[in-house]
This record gives structure tokens, C-alpha cells and sequence, in this order.
């Protein structure tokens, strides 16, 4: 059943108040968004409200996190990447065991446009040493997610989306850090992709499969540390490798992969992803806008195996 | 600009009420709650307080206007579409896709709009820059007002801010705070206190006013009181209801943020007397 991993994630951290006694929650007025409300609710005594201040926020929670607590710091991703300055300096650099919970990642945030959509943060985020950067692709891996963020030691972030997302793993699922997941097998092209893009990911293969291209398709959940041998992998298997995020097209996903193939002399990588700000419209109409749907990523696709069709322009 | 009595600018915010809701329930998503309890704000703001020119958006003399709680932009584009700003058919296209009226403020897409906000705790320090600026200009002179939202003033930069409009004793800017009580998740009061308000922007070296926002003959006095303080700049305390208006929405954040459906809509139409039949 379709879910947002942002209920997802709510879900489990209400389950994990009742396991692991140090979670606490930080919130800025964004509980009924960010679903951190069944724990406010269960476990009142562990939620912290702290009203739309968010750089207080991050301070607070880096204190916390300081006293043996386990903070979970919801709050929507743009605003999250909006205090890193605080977060690059009380949790990044005192290396404050903290998990940022960034929801209403990309253009998928739809109506309320730029101002509330994360576009920037993976970025961001990825560009501190010791953060990890993670973003579920279903709710049952959001849920192991932050199953595995409540035991994990250090600086993280958690990305997810406002939108329901449909099903791609099974609820035996088990979450591997640091893994990325082959979902497809293809020797055209490989699409590496990351959140609420990868399940259009497998209807673009299945497109491209009808018209006689093969496409893989690989999940990466944990952006940061990167899957850098199965990367490797996949792309001297099939040598195009088309990055598929919902977040700029500048520094996220895309780049991290481009980092990580750069000494590979045969590889040719593309990064999709969203160019120029976001803005208003139905999820659905701005994954058309954005060619993140499955027609749209087919298309990317087509236009990245057929040498004559320019390049889609980046920045 | 036609004077318009206090019954006439009353009769204005009902329908900047209306237009809202219409606009909201079109959109299938918005935030009604911010915008009923800002209609006569915005009423007295562009139908009275605001020097503008409808047709020359960037005229330089021009009063300034920041809606620093960005998501009650539905008022705001009601009062620019009966200021004659845009058209009534632009309404109905609120937070689709290629439209100028964007969920929240754009001021590339929409050059009646002075800042882009929806990042909420920001438009106070553009609004000071825009009042340094004006301190600057040999040419211009102008007031410059800064809406902003109660929960919203929980935000550090906000403070920032004041202390720099008292510094530079910013008297030709205003700064409104449309205190409805309510924020998102809840009560201003349990989320983050606020209290005592009027002392704290006292103490950051602003002229203060508490009044009644929801009436109009309060709102123009406590403009005529910002602008006859020439050493210090002015903050209204807007006490207001959030959703004011419509029963059903009023004192509550389950309205914060979430469209009437048809039914609903008609019901709030019905209250706000102002004609269910027309459309945007
Ligand atoms: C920096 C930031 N944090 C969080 C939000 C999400 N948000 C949108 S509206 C809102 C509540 C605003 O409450 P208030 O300022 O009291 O506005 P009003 O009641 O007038 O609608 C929140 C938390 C935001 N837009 N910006």
C-alpha cells in the first residue's frame, strides 16, 4: 500500500520510544507534518517542542545528543539545509550524535512550491565529513531506517518524502548500510537512483524494455558512505550510468556518483535531477514538468543512449 | 483612491475572506486559517494605509508591503486582485503549475510582490534592509510594512532583525504581528510563549501598539500612531482569531493548513454573507 516515508518513519519512532528509552524528539512546530505527533503523544516527556526556530533547534538537539540523549530533529529538509551553519558546527564538527529528519524532499512536495521543498540539502549535508546522508525509496525501508539510525553513533540525516510512495520491498526487507540494493539487471544502461524516484525508476525500465533497451536499475538508500564498488560494478557492466534524484541537479546524488566514477575512463555518467528552483503545482504535474516520472526518466534515458539528441543543460 | 468608510473596508475583508477560501478550496490546498485572521490587515493595508500604483508595480516611491507569513498569500493576492493588481480570473489558478500565484510569495514570477517569503522569520530583516534604503534615497520616500505571523516570531533572525530597526531608529517601518493565539501544531501559548509580547519589542527599542486586528477603526488609529512616531520604529500587536469568520475555523490549527471541500466552502460563503453563487 502507498505511504509516505514520512509516515513511515513516524510509525517506527513511535515503536522505538518504547525500545530504546534515550530517543528524544526535537521538534519546530512542524509535528503534524513530519509525523513526529505519535511520539509527542506516547512520550511526552521525550518530545521536545521548541516552536519555528530551528537553528535553536539543531543547537538544543547537539546538547542533547551531548548528554548520552539520542535526538531525532524533524523539520522540513529546506529548513533543515537552511541552519547549516549550525549544523556543520555544533553537531558536524563536535561530531554530536544527532539525526536530522528532513521530510518534503523535492518537487514532489507539490502546491506549496520552492519555499518548502529540500533541493539543496543532500548537498549540503553530504559535504560534512562525518555526516551520513540516507534516503529511503519505500515506507518498509524508511521504517528500517530509522530502526537502524535509533543504534547508529554519529552525525545523520534522514531524507524523505511528503508524498505516498507505492510499495517496492517486502516487510521482511532487511536494511543494509552503506549497500546499495541491484533492483533490475540491464546491459545498456544502468539508472542509479535514490527516495521517491527509484519506484518510477522500474516502470521506466519496463518502458524502455518494451522499446528494446535494457536498463538496470539500482536503489541507493545510503547516499553517504556511497556504494562505491557496486557503482563500479554496474557501470563497467554497462558503461551509461543515468543518476536519478528529486533534489537539484547540483551536488546531490548525481554528483556523488560522478565523484565516485570519475576514474573510470569508459563510464559515461548523466545526472537528472531538477533544474532551476522548483515551483506550485500537483506532485504529478511537477514530475512531468521535471521528467521524473516514468515517461520522463524513459525519455532522459532515450535521450542519453542517442548520441544526437543534445544534452539536457545543467545548473 | 476612493476613501472608503470603515463599514465599506469591513465589507472588503469579508470578501478578501471569501476570495481566499474560494482560491484555497480551487487549489485543493492552503492555508485558510492564516489568511481570515489577516483580511482586515490587508483591507485597511491596501485599501487606505499603502501608497501604490496598480498598474506600475515598481513605481520607486511606492509603499512597501512584505508578507513575512508567506503562506497566508491567498489575502494578499485577494487584496492585489481587488486593488486591480491582477485579474479575477488569475485566482483559480493559485499553487498550479506555470502560475504567478505561487503557494507562497515569488517575487520573480509576481512583481507586485516585494519579497519572496514562506521561509517563515525572514521578511523583517528584507523589510529593515528595504527601510535602510529608503533612509539612503535622496529621491523616494516611503513606509514599509511587515506582516508577520505569531509562531513566526519565535524565530531568532526576527529579533535580529528588531534590534537592527532599533538601532537605526527605523521609524518609517511597521511591523504587524497578527497575533491569532495559534500556530501548526497548536497553541502559541504551549508551543513557544511569547508573553509579555508588548515588552519585548519595547525593550528592543520599538514604538508599541496592541489593538484589535479584526477591527478596522483600531488598525487605521494604530497606523496614524506609527506614523506620528518620528524616532522609532512601530509594531502593531494584532490581536486577531485565527480563521475569523467561518465557525467552524476559528481558534484552531486543524484549519492551519488544510482546503474546504465543497461542502465546507459553501457553509463558510454562507457565514462570510457574501454570495455562494459567484465564482473566481
Ligand atoms: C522556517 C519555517 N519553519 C517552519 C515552517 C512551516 N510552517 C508553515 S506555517 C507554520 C505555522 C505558522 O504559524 P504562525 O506564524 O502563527 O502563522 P498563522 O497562525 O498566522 O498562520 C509553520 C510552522 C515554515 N514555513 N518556515
Amino acid at each position: 500500500m502507498a505511504k509516505a516515508t514520512r509516515v513511515a518513519f513516524g510509525e517506527a519512532l513511535a515503536r522505538l520510544g518504547a525500545t530504546h528509552e534515550n530517543v528524544v524528539v526535537v521538534d519546530g512546530d512542524l509535528s503534524c507534518s513530519t509525523n513526529t505527533r505519535k511520539f509527542s503523544e506516547q512520550f511526552p516527556a521525550r518530545f521536545i517542542q521548541l516552536g519555528i526556530a530551528e537553528g535553536n533547534m539543531v543547537g538544543v538537539a547537539a546538547g542533547l545528543a551531548m548528554t548520552g540523549k539520542i535526538p531525532f530533529v524533524s523539520s522540513f529538509a529546506c529548513f533543515l539545509a537552511g541552519r547549516f551553519e549550525q549544523i556543520r558546527m555544533s553537531v558536524g564538527y563536535n561530531n554530536a550524535n544527532v539525526r536530522l529528519v528532513g521530510t518534503h524532499a523535492g518537487v514532489g512536495t507539490g502546491e506549496d512550491g520552492y519555499s518548502q521543498m529540500g533541493l539543496e540539502d543532500v548537498a549540503l549535508m553530504r559535504s560534512l565529513p562525518n555526516m551520513v546522508v540516507l534516503q529511503p525509496a519505500d515506507a518498509v525501508e524508511a521504517e528500517r531506517a530509522t530502526e537502524f539510525l535509533a543504534d547508529y553513533v554519529g552525525p545523520a540525516y534522514l531524507r524523505l518524502s511528503r508524498q505516498a510512495l507505492p510499495d517496492i520491498f517486502d516487510s521482511d526487507y532487511s536494511f543494509e548500510f552503506g549497500k546499495g540494493i541491484r533492483l533490475r539487471e540491464g546491459r545498456d544502461l544502468v539508472l542509479v537512483a535514490s527516495g521517491g524516484v527509484v519506484a518510477n525508476c522500474l516502470e521506466a525500465a519496463e518502458l524502455l524494455a518494451a522499446n528494446g533497451v535494457e536498463a538496470g536499475v539500482v536503489n541507493i538508500h545510503t547516499i553517504k558512505p556511497l556504494d562505491e564498488q557496486l557503482l563500479r560494478e554496474v557501470a563497467s557492466n554497462s558503461s551509461r550510468v543515468l543518476t536519478v534524484e528529486d533534489h537539484g541537479v547540483i551536488g546531490g546524488l548525481g554528483s556523488a556518483v560522478v565523484e565516485a566514477l570519475s576514474e573510470m575512463p569508459d563510464v559515461v555518467v548523466r545526472r537528472h535531477g531538477v533544474l532551476g528552483y522548483g515551483e506550485s503545482g500537483t506532485q504529478v504535474d511537477l514530475y512531468a514538468r521535471h521528467m521524473l516520472d516514468s515517461a520522463g526518466i524513459a525519455e532522459a534515458a532515450r535521450r542519453f543512449l542517442t548520441p544526437d539528441v543534445e544534452a539536457v543543460a545543467t545548473g | 483612491m476612493v476613501v472608503l468608510s470603515t463599514a465599506e473596508l469591513s465589507g472588503l475583508a469579508q470578501e478578501l475572506r471569501a476570495d481566499s477560501l474560494k482560491m484555497i478550496a480551487t487549489a485543493v490546498s492552503g492555508h485558510p486559517g492564516g489568511s481570515l485572521s489577516a483580511a482586515e490587515i490587508l483591507a485597511t493595508l491596501y485599501f487606505k494605509e499603502l501608497a501604490f500604483r496598480a498598474q506600475e508595480p515598481s513605481w520607486p516611491g511606492r509603499d512597501r508591503f512584505i508578507l513575512s507569513k508567506g503562506h497566508a498569500v491567498p489575502v494578499l493576492y485577494a487584496a492585489l486582485c481587488r486593488a486591480g493588481c491582477i485579474e479575477e480570473e488569475e485566482l483559480s489558478t493559485l499553487r498550479s503549475i506555470d502560475s504567478r500565484l505561487q503557494g507562497h510569495p515569488d517575487h520573480v514570477r509576481l512583481p507586485w510582490i516585494e519579497a519572496a517569503t514562506g521561509s517563515l522569520g525572514q521578511g523583517l530583516s528584507v523589510s529593515v534592509g528595504m527601510a535602510l534604503g529608503e533612509k539612503l534615497d535622496n529621491e523616494n520616500s516611503y513606509r514599509t510594512y511587515c506582516l508577520m505571523g505569531d509562531g513566526e516570531i519565535q524565530a531568532g533572525q526576527v529579533w535580529e532583525a528588531a534590534m537592527s530597526a532599533g538601532k537605526f531608529g527605523l521609524a518609517k517601518l511597521t511591523g504587524i504581528v497578527d497575533y491569532n493565539k495559534v500556530q501548526l501544531d497548536g497553541r502559541v501559548s504551549n508551543i513557544m510563549d511569547l508573553e509579555p509580547l508588548a515588552d519585548k519589542w519595547e525593550a528592543f527599542g520599538w514604538h508599541v501598539v496592541d489593538v484589535d486586528g479584526n477591527d478596522i477603526d483600531s488598525l487605521l488609529a494604530a497606523y496614524d500612531s506609527a506614523r506620528a512616531n518620528d524616532e522609532k520604529p512601530t509594531v502593531i500587536i494584532a490581536q486577531t482569531i485565527k480563521g475569523k469568520g467561518v465557525s467552524f475555523m476559528e481558534d484552531t490549527h486543524a484549519w492551519h493548513g488544510k482546503a474546504p471541500n465543497e461542502n465546507e466552502l459553501e457553509q463558510a460563503l454562507l457565514e462570510l454573507g457574501v454570495g455562494a453563487a459567484q465564482d473566481n
